[in-house]
């Protein structure tokens, strides 16, 4: 059935998204070109399409220089992930099957929460961490990417939550399980799927956060790779070899991601966006 | 809708068919609550301590005028709106609102219409649609600094690919990001790129829970794809649409990463944006200016929550009809 309604389809519909997939991806593209250049060919006019005598400096560049801000991305991210479901999960069970009082009113605090600029929350963050001294240090930028996620972690909780039926969570009562062994040993196994897709946009978003590293932690000892790269624009204009290869490495994890956990990705995008 | 993969059956517990257990109401409701409190309670202090607080902070910023010496000591003198009425009266504010309204327009306008279009596309099914629409995906997926960068150096005035592609066709060389007359076209174009994946994938979702019968009844009508969608596509994606579009709104008027990277706002405030304006007044330059900086970034959530509210008014309204 579906092998003969696929033999029905033209293949020019094939064709034009190849060709529209081509056109959108190409800024990638290039960017791999680019960090396969020879620094002698970057400024060659017209510029090399395809890296037919590619070199490595540019990744060489990369590893030796970048290493430590990789690994500091990777600490941020994976600390934004564990500080965003240790609040979100509970949370979105207590919203979604404890009937919190005043529920509806968090709820909304949390859907606006997500409307506010990161610029004014960067700022206010500032005055915050510039009295206590948290400027320029990995936990403060943790916490910051971290608001990020966790309205958005509540809110995808919530909504799975409450599609949990409820006999599930009568049977445990029933074994004399409380509260608390029933979110440990109920809920939380039967939301794997959201705390995927919870971690995975809190890793992602922390990982390209910009914002809240340039501004919080601008003059830290470890700085994480968004900000490596924006050095390396101010730094050094003519190697935009080295540049775009820390760019295509920091793009990994996305590409990572993307072949992993592609329905989480598109579970995600519309969490909040529509409901039924 | 696909938020949530249908609630697991999986295993269901093996008492759960034991008996229907009757309602217990042993459990006073005061009990249950204090439950209900205690794991909302990491949530509530989070909000307090990393929304509310520096919330707060940043309106008692843009009231006393923070120089970076009464920064550090704490003793900023209390201005009341003085700085929202010299935000007000800046030359750059006339500029920068316009050129947030452009960006933010134009930016949505064209997401939407490229996203639903490929949208429409996608959802006539091919061979390879599936691993396409996931391709397509990829530019919301880097870091916005990748993209951006990238976008510049493709942008280069000498270096350029854009340019030298113009160039084989006779066009003379376009300063994109230096010239006031295109900067903020430049960074509107990088925008939209970044944006296209979220439409398509919100409104190819809308598009899957309109039923397939509608279609063939239209085309026993014998109505073509063209008729099809303007009498049945758009008019029953009409709620999604409203949504995308408000979010859209929302998150466009906050980017200051793209346009940051790309232009740093300039050249002068050509491309300066509120976001960027705040931004730039706040840690741009080597003298941070923070009073006036909070005032433009409070008035962006102002500006932010009237959209908000209204795409929560929205929402409610779908979620009832």
């Amino acid at each position: 059935m579906t092998g003969r309604r696929l033999a029905q389809k033209p293949w020019w519909k094939t064709a034009l998204g190849l060709v529209l997939t081509a056109f959108m991806l190409f800024p990638v593209y290039w960017m791999v070109n680019v960090s396969l250049t020879q620094t002698s060919d970057l400024r060659s006019d017209p510029p090399h399409w395809f890296p037919l005598h590619p070199t490595f400096e540019g990744y060489t560049a990369v590893f030796q220089q970048q290493l430590p801000a990789l690994g500091t991305s990777l600490l941020v991210g994976l600390g934004c992930v564990a500080l965003t479901v240790v609040i979100a999960a509970p949370a979105g069970y207590a919203l979604a099957l404890l009937n919190l009082r005043g529920g509806r009113t968090l709820n909304f605090l949390l859907l606006v929460a997500q409307m506010i600029p990161a610029v004014v929350m960067a700022m206010g963050f500032y005055a915050v961490y510039n009295s206590l001294g948290l400027l320029n240090t990995v936990g403060g930028l943790i916490i910051a990417d971290s608001t990020v996620a966790v309205p958005f972690g509540v809110l995808l909780y919530t909504a799975f939550m409450s599609g949990i039926p409820r006999e599930l969570l009568q049977a445990a009562r029933v074994d004399g399980a409380g509260a608390w062994r029933t979110f440990r040993s109920v809920v939380l196994p039967v939301s794997r799927n959201s705390t995927l897709t919870v971690s995975l946009f809190a890793f992602l978003w922390a990982w390209s956060d910009f914002i809240f590293a340039s501004t919080l932690n601008r003059n830290g000892e470890l700085i994480p790779i968004t900000l490596g790269i924006y050095n390396y624009i101010g730094n050094n204009t003519t190697q935009w070899n080295a540049i775009m290869a820390t760019a295509v490495v920091a793009s990994v994890p996305a590409a990572i991601l993307l072949v992993v956990a592609q329905r989480y990705v598109a579970a995600g995008v519309t969490a909040g966006a529509v409901k039924d | 809708m696909t938020t949530t993969e249908a609630p697991a059956t999986a295993g269901a517990p093996p008492g759960a068919d034991r008996q229907p257990p009757t309602p217990r109401r042993r459990r006073g409701p005061a009990v249950s609550q204090w439950a209900a409190v205690g794991f909302a309670a990491p949530l509530l202090v989070y909000l307090i301590l990393f929304y509310v607080y520096p919330l707060w902070r940043n309106i008692d910023l843009s009231v006393h005028d923070y120089t970076i010496r009464a920064f550090v000591q704490g003793n900023a003198e209390f201005v009341g709106f003085e700085k929202y009425a010299e935000v007000f009266s800046s030359s750059t504010f006339p500029t920068a609102l316009w050129n947030t309204a452009v960006f933010t327009v134009v930016s949505i306008v064209f997401q939407y219409a490229i996203g639903l279009a490929l949208a429409v596309f996608f959802r006539s099914g091919f061979r390879l649609s599936g691993l396409l629409r996931a391709m397509f995906l990829v530019p919301w997926l880097l870091p916005l600094i990748v993209s951006a960068s990238t976008w510049s150096w493709m942008l280069n005035s000498d270096n350029g690919i854009v340019n030298s592609v113009l160039a084989a066709f006779g066009a003379e060389q376009i300063n994109w990001l230096t010239s006031p007359d295109t900067a903020l076209l430049s960074v509107t174009i990088a925008n939209i790129w970044l944006g296209i994946p979220f439409n398509l994938v919100i409104l190819y979702s809308g598009l899957q829970n309109i039923p397939g019968e509608v279609y063939e009844a239209a085309s026993l009508d014998g109505a073509g794809p063209w008729k099809q969608f303007w009498s049945i596509t758009f008019p029953l994606l009409r709620p999604v649409s409203a949504i995308t579009l408000l979010l859209g709104l929302i998150y466009t008027l906050k980017v200051v990463d793209v346009i940051w990277i790309m232009t740093t706002g300039g050249p002068g405030d050509a491309s300066t944006t509120l976001a960027i304006w705040s931004y730039r007044e706040a840690f741009g330059t080597g003298q941070p200016d923070f009073s006036p900086a909070a005032a433009v970034g409070n008035l962006l959530i102002l500006i932010a929550l009237v959209f908000g509210f209204l795409h929560l008014q929205l929402q409610r309204r779908q979620e009832d009809s």
